[in-house]
């Protein structure tokens, strides 16, 4: 259906809001300026479809009171949900977007059904596309959801032949396609097995990945879901679908890969790699008991005020699920306050994203011009006095550097093994989402281990240092 | 059929070039709001939902696409919020001391 000129113009200027919104995201002092005129454009774009496509008063009502419904419950997710939590409802909000992708092109292909099925090629090419993308990152964004909030299938779930069940599903989806668009009339049916392989397939594509790969899926996922709003927008003739679709499908694949690249984690070995890697590698705690340092908050205290001028953080995945970061904040006051010079060192994937640690720290009041990155720092920690990591482990096990058969071998990591202290504060020798032990705990003459809670050990060492200073 | 769609293919093919050259050279701090962002933005699908509600011809498509509506709500209000929550606090953390 063609648009009206003016709604075609308003259209427009709503995507060209999208493109100056996204430019201003670039910048972390335009980034929420940024992300305000994006959702202007949306609002805008929302309200000029009522002028081009007149109804009845039922209708409106119908569309009012669901939009309302859906906004309480985005808008008090959004709002409620601690900042530690924010990668699943992430993946929540892009799966919902996907499902209503994929809503979309089946209902647009049960109207023209009806109206007597003489669609051209290109536009059944794109409904297909949509519903198989938009279905695929539904299924896949729950699953990623369940996994991360930790309701089921945590870790790697693997079965055997599962990468040649999941070629032979998107092999037989492909077929399908093929066969729907070049046969004549469409049976109903057919587009029905093709949105329930989608699912399984979102599911099967999801299932075998890790914790720490996650962000990377979801970012993946989140391009895909743009993708299948830029089909629905070709099939349903709607240009600002097909401009914002297609902005966040091509910016989300860049996203996505300069993720991978941060990570060391090439995408190919994230969607692929587990099936192979499970059940390799030496597995931790293999029953060997190894000596350990381990000191209590006075012990670590003592370090910290009198053998280190300066100290670099290292938070980890740990802090943001025991919602520390207020106390590193309180601790690196109190050593500030005593003219110790204090840094952060935050690994591209510290908490569950990149950027997510940033953030958390930004939310305890810590300067953005004390974090570090991982390639800004790494050179420093050699001329360091102390380093105090806090619920990490891949990400500073010299293992990554130094033995090339190992499971995380190549991905970039913190060089925390180079100070002249090392402080840890974990709960346990446990290993972390690798699954392989770390050397550095066992550094017995530079390694000093407190045992506790992350919120409950920076407390403790924070009290210390001020009743010894 | 197919030369109506042309220019529809035109406007996909420079998006799409479009947001690849905007995306280039994003400091990682940023990588996470600016997923979220786009996120909110895949939310346009709430436009084509609304779009299939308001031509419907059975009920049906109509209850399929008041489905969409409400997952597109969902998509963008909770996107947009969340990823202003995000930035929210890059801006508390360099101006607000604690006194």
């Amino acid at each position: 259906m063609a648009l009206s000129t003016g709604t075609t113009l308003v259209y427009l200027f709503a995507a060209a809001l999208f493109i100056f919104g996204i430019r201003l995201l670039r910048s972390p002092q335009t980034a929420r300026a940024g992300n305000l005129v994006a959702a202007v454009g949306m609002f805008v774009a929302f309200v000029v479809t009522f002028f081009e496509f007149p109804a009845d008063a039922l209708t409106l009502v119908l569309i009012a009171i669901v939009v309302g419904l859906g906004s309480a419950v985005g808008g008090v997710i959004a709002v409620r949900v601690p900042m530690t939590s924010m990668p699943q409802f992430v993946a929540a909000f892009n799966g919902v977007g996907g499902g209503a992708a994929a809503l979309i092109a089946f209902s647009e292909f049960y109207e023209l059904e009806q109206g007597g099925g003489d669609e051209s090629i290109v536009i059944l090419l794109f409904i297909f596309f949509s519903i198989l993308i938009g279905g695929l990152s539904f299924a896949g964004s729950i699953i990623a959801f369940v996994k991360l909030e930790e309701i089921a299938l945590g870790g790697s779930v693997t079965f055997p032949g599962q990468k040649l069940v999941n070629a032979g599903l998107f092999v037989l989806a492909l077929a399908l396609m093929v066969t729907v668009i070049s046969g004549g009339p469409v049976p109903l049916v057919l587009t029905g097995v093709l949105l329930a392989l989608s699912l399984l397939l979102g599911v099967l594509l999801v299932i075998p990945i890790g914790g720490a790969d996650m962000p990377i899926v979801i970012s993946l996922l989140n391009a895909f879901t743009g993708l299948a709003a830029a089909a629905s927008g070709m099939a349903l003739g709607n240009t600002v679908l097909i401009i914002a679709g297609a902005l966040v499908g091509a910016s989300g694949t860049i996203l996505t890969y300069l993720m991978s690249g941060a990570l060391g984690r090439p995408l190919s070995k994230i969607l692929f790699g587990a099936v192979a890697a499970a059940g390799t590698g030496p597995a931790a705690g293999d029953g060997e008991e190894k000596p350990v340092t381990s000191g209590g908050a006075e012990d670590v205290a003592a370090t910290l005020a009198y053998e280190a001028d300066s100290v670099i953080f290292v938070p980890g995945y740990g802090l943001a699920v025991a919602q520390a970061q207020g106390a590193m904040a309180d601790l690196m006051r109190t050593l500030e306050a005593q003219g110790k010079d204090i840094k952060f060192a935050i690994h591209p994937v510290a908490g569950r994203m990149p950027g997510h640690m940033n953030v958390l720290l930004a939310e305890a009041e810590v300067p953005a011009d004390k974090m570090f990155d991982l390639e800004d720092i790494n050179d420093q920690f050699a001329e360091t006095d102390a380093v105090v990591i806090v619920g990490a482990n891949d990400v500073v096990n010299p293992t990554a550097r130094e033995d090339g058969d190992s499971p995380i071998a190549g991905m970039p990591i913190l060089n925390a093994d180079q100070a002249r202290h090392v402080v840890i504060v974990k709960r346990s020798l446990s290993p972390g989402f690798a699954g392989i032990d770390n050397p550095l705990f066992y550094d017995v003459d530079k390694t000093m281990m407190l045992f506790s809670d992350a919120k409950q050990g920076l407390e403790g060492v924070t009290q210390s240092v001020k009743n010894q200073g | 059929m197919a030369a109506e769609i042309v220019p529809q293919v035109i406007v996909l093919v420079l998006a799409i070039a479009l947001g690849f050259e905007l995306i280039s050279r994003v400091p990682a701090l940023l990588h996470t709001p600016l997923m979220s962002a786009t996120n909110a933005i895949h939310g346009i699908v709430v436009v084509g939902a609304v779009v299939i509600v308001l031509t419907a011809e059975d009920t049906l498509t109509q209850v399929l696409g008041l489905v969409a509506v409400f997952f597109g709500a969902v998509n963008v209000v909770g996107g947009f919020i969340v990823t202003n929550r995000m930035l929210e606090m890059f801006r508390g953390g360099s101006r607000r001391r604690r006194g």
